[in-house]
């Protein structure tokens, strides 16, 4: 009976801890242990890859990870990059594996109604598109009928195919899926996949990258829109919206044009509107959200404001090449769609 | 022996079954207390699990399994209620249910599970018999490719398997025509089918009855010649069906991407079957190897003294007592293979276990999902192992070897 007693203290307790675990914000459980746990893709160039010349992972998802980490705990190096892939990124933050998820996924409703996630805003514009094998003489989506398409396994382009497919009438069309990008790369090469088909800007960092990108076409059809966003375990809202709020300050700070390199002078300024997006005068909005003042200074010292980080990852000097002007992943002052709300 | 004395041994006797009734209450109450505290606990589990769930919203429901998939599969069929209510099987189309595509997923591990099974029996006899060769260089290589084989990962032979031996046919465009049509390509291996166009023509019918006939005698007449007379007149048979025009061949025709006509393989599901093949038919080839080692050596020497070649000492002395003993290890192997197909996922084919990744990415449902997928490998081992049992019982029916 003792033991009876024990094991039904141990369940009850296991249940009061889950129990208790829930109820308090993973912004403490952060801070408490010092350290970001962010979950980013390894394969994903321009994203989160590791880049084999520095032996760093880089990329834009990286930069929001240490955007994090320095707006939270102050140190852009607190942070902690776990690799998830496009199947395993759900079940890593619902497991509490990572804190929080940047990893070019696609933000749509059905992840948001039946995965409990909530999403942090938009923080790239692309669309779902196809490239095939200069040599294979295909020029056009409508070329593909009966062909096979490659995508990844958990994506959300395994479901904008098979709409595009039915949408068409084409039967004979098939899609594969593979575990990863590096696997699709290779069966294109290959020749098992007719076309490979995710994200445009994924498509041009893997063309990018090939020894002879002009092997590459990729066309200009664009299946569906995808537009991504980083995301955290649901019924958060103090992390969340301690994460949407550095994001938007990152938008923010490129409206107002601090950056990196001229942030010393403008912690300096006497405008009062920077002086409280900076938090440089005491007062800042940190408090709110449980950080500290500076968080916004802390954030854009590590990796700039968004149109350089940006940049650094994707823009023309790249390989990505991905010039941001004409597409909604410019600033909305010129045309974009990158728009932070009121900081007031 | 005295009144005295059988009262005595009554008493004792008595005492004895008293203590054995008292044995037997605290015997079940024991039982009984262990049961209900497992009960108590896997209930206690699974409120804790439910609670754990609840509190980070996450429904545990079956009912996504309703909801329309809106994703293609590749490859493999699944069961739709016909007319009448009588289910056929169909190709999975995007617009069908989740639960739809989980019986593709069924579906596409039990093909390939079975095959396997069936070219791993008799792949890994042969290796195990050819290690046993008098032959210095079949025995040689026998030896060389079980060690290789059983020495290193699956998955790794799996992807060299796919991705630099399969991946490496031809391209469709300038693919390999073989015999009569046979296409290997990277889009697939394509092989001619035949189908039926005699109608009721008693010539046809006559001709398909003698096909079937004689095949069924090829396989099953336990003479060999006679078997191979079987053979000669199952293909003469279908010639004639074929010439007079009751059945036709169709053979693939490659297209701008794939080949149409004829039946083929995909290239996923090749290298996955190559790879579970030739693993489990290295682990087999142990195990029938060891089998004849263990027979008396008197067995070779008696076959021998009575004019027997080698090769009739294999096949009616040595085989059969080999295969007796053998089935139970057999079926382990084949459980065990059919839970490795779940590494398709590596290369790209859609078994249980990959589609169950894709269901669980598109719906969230990843508990439920395991629960479906877990199930199902348990029921295809139960099928299999008692298959094996029954298969086992009908070869030893005087309990040898059990």
């Amino acid at each position: 009976m003792k033991l009876l007693k024990i094991l039904t203290a141990g369940v009850f307790a296991g249940v009061a801890f889950t129990a208790a675990n829930a109820s308090a914000s993973v912004l403490d459980t952060v801070k408490q242990r010092g350290v970001l746990n962010c979950g980013t893709d390894n394969t994903a160039p321009g994203f989160g890859y590791l880049n084999t010349t520095t032996g760093q992972i880089e990329g834009l998802d990286v930069d929001f990870c240490k955007a994090v980490a320095a707006g939270v705990l102050g140190d852009a190096a607190k942070v902690k990059f776990i690799t998830v892939t496009d199947k395993s990124r759900f079940d890593a933050v619902l497991t509490g594996q990572v804190d929080v998820v940047f990893a070019h996924t696609t933000i749509k409703p059905a992840r948001e109604s039946s995965i409990a996630i909530d999403f942090l805003p938009i923080n790239f514009y692309d669309g779902t598109g196809l490239m095939v094998k200069t040599d294979a003489g295909i020029k056009k989506f409508a070329d593909l009928d009966g062909a096979t398409i490659c995508t990844t396994q958990g994506s959300a382009t395994e479901t904008v195919l098979a709409a595009a497919f039915k949408a068409r009438g084409w039967k004979d069309s098939k899609v594969l899926t593979y575990e990863n990008l590096e696997k699709l790369f290779s069966a294109l090469n290959s020749g098992r996949c007719n076309a490979m088909s995710t994200d445009k800007s994924a498509l041009a960092a893997w063309a990018g990258n090939a020894p002879k990108p002009a092997d590459y076409l990729i066309l200009s059809d664009t299946l569906d829109k995808s537009p991504f966003g980083g995301f955290v375990a649901a019924n958060d809202s103090k992390w969340r919206n301690a994460l949407r709020w550095i994001e938007y300050g990152l938008f923010q700070a490129e409206e107002s044009e601090i950056t990196q390199a001229n942030l010393a002078e403008k912690l300096k300024s006497e405008d009062p509107f920077i002086q409280k997006f900076l938090g440089s005068n005491g007062g800042g909005y940190g408090k709110d959200f449980g950080l500290s003042d500076d968080f916004m200074a802390q954030a854009i010292k590590a990796v700039g404001n968004y149109g350089e980080a940006y940049d650094r990852n994707l823009g023309p000097k790249t390989k990505m090449y991905l010039d941001r002007k004409g597409t909604p992943n410019a600033l909305w002052t010129q045309g974009g769609a990158i728009y932070s709300p009121l900081w007031n | 022996m005295t009144i005295h004395d059988t009262s005595a041994i009554r008493g004792m006797a008595e005492s004895v079954r008293s203590r054995r009734l008292r044995n037997r209450l605290r015997h079940a109450a024991i039982q009984l207390g262990i049961v209900a505290l497992v009960v108590v606990l896997l209930g206690m589990l699974a409120y804790a699990v439910k609670a754990g769930l609840a509190e980070k919203g996450i429904r545990f429901s079956f009912s996504f399994l309703a909801n329309t998939a809106g994703f293609d599969i590749s490859e493999g069929l699944t069961l739709t209620s016909g007319e009448g209510f009588v289910p056929n099987l169909a190709q999975f189309s995007s617009e069908m249910s989740i639960a739809s595509a989980f019986v593709t997923g069924i579906f596409n591990t039990a093909k390939i599970a079975l095959l396997a099974i069936i070219l791993s029996t008799i792949l890994g006899t042969m290796l195990g018999v050819g290690r046993l060769s008098t032959n210095w260089v079949v025995r040689n290589l026998c030896f060389w490719i079980v060690e290789f084989v059983r020495n290193t990962p699956l998955l790794i032979q799996l992807v060299f398997w796919y991705f630099a031996v399969v991946l490496h046919f031809p391209p469709m465009a300038s693919a390999a025509k073989l015999y009569g049509g046979l296409i290997v390509s990277q889009q697939g291996i394509y092989v001619p089918t035949l189908s039926w166009t005699g109608g009721a023509s008693t010539l046809s019918l006559i001709l398909i009855t003698a096909t079937g006939v004689s095949a069924l005698g090829a396989i099953f007449d336990p003479i060999r010649g006679a078997r191979r007379i079987c053979v000669g007149a199952a293909v003469v048979c279908l010639g004639l069906l074929v010439a007079t025009g009751g059945m036709i061949v169709n053979f693939p025709v490659a297209n701008k991407f794939k080949a149409s006509g004829g039946t083929s393989i995909s290239p996923e599901m090749a290298a996955l079957l190559l790879a579970v093949v030739v693993s489990s038919a290295s682990f087999i080839a142990e195990t029938v190897r060891g089998a004849i080692d263990a027979l008396p050596k008197a067995q070779w020497e008696a076959a021998g003294s009575l004019g027997l070649s080698r090769r009739d000492t294999v096949n009616d002395i040595i085989l059969p007592q080999v295969f007796r003993v053998v089935l139970p290890s057999f079926g382990n192997q084949y459980i065990s293979l059919t839970k490795n197909t779940a590494l398709g996922i590596a290369v790209g084919f859609p078994d249980l276990f990959n589609i169950y990744g894709t269901i669980a990415n598109q719906t969230g449902h990843s508990l439920e999902g395991i629960i479906i997928v877990m199930a199902s490998y348990l029921v295809l081992s139960w099928i299999i192992s008692s298959s094996v049992y029954w298969a086992n019982r009908r070869l030893n029916p005087m309990g040898v070897s059990q």
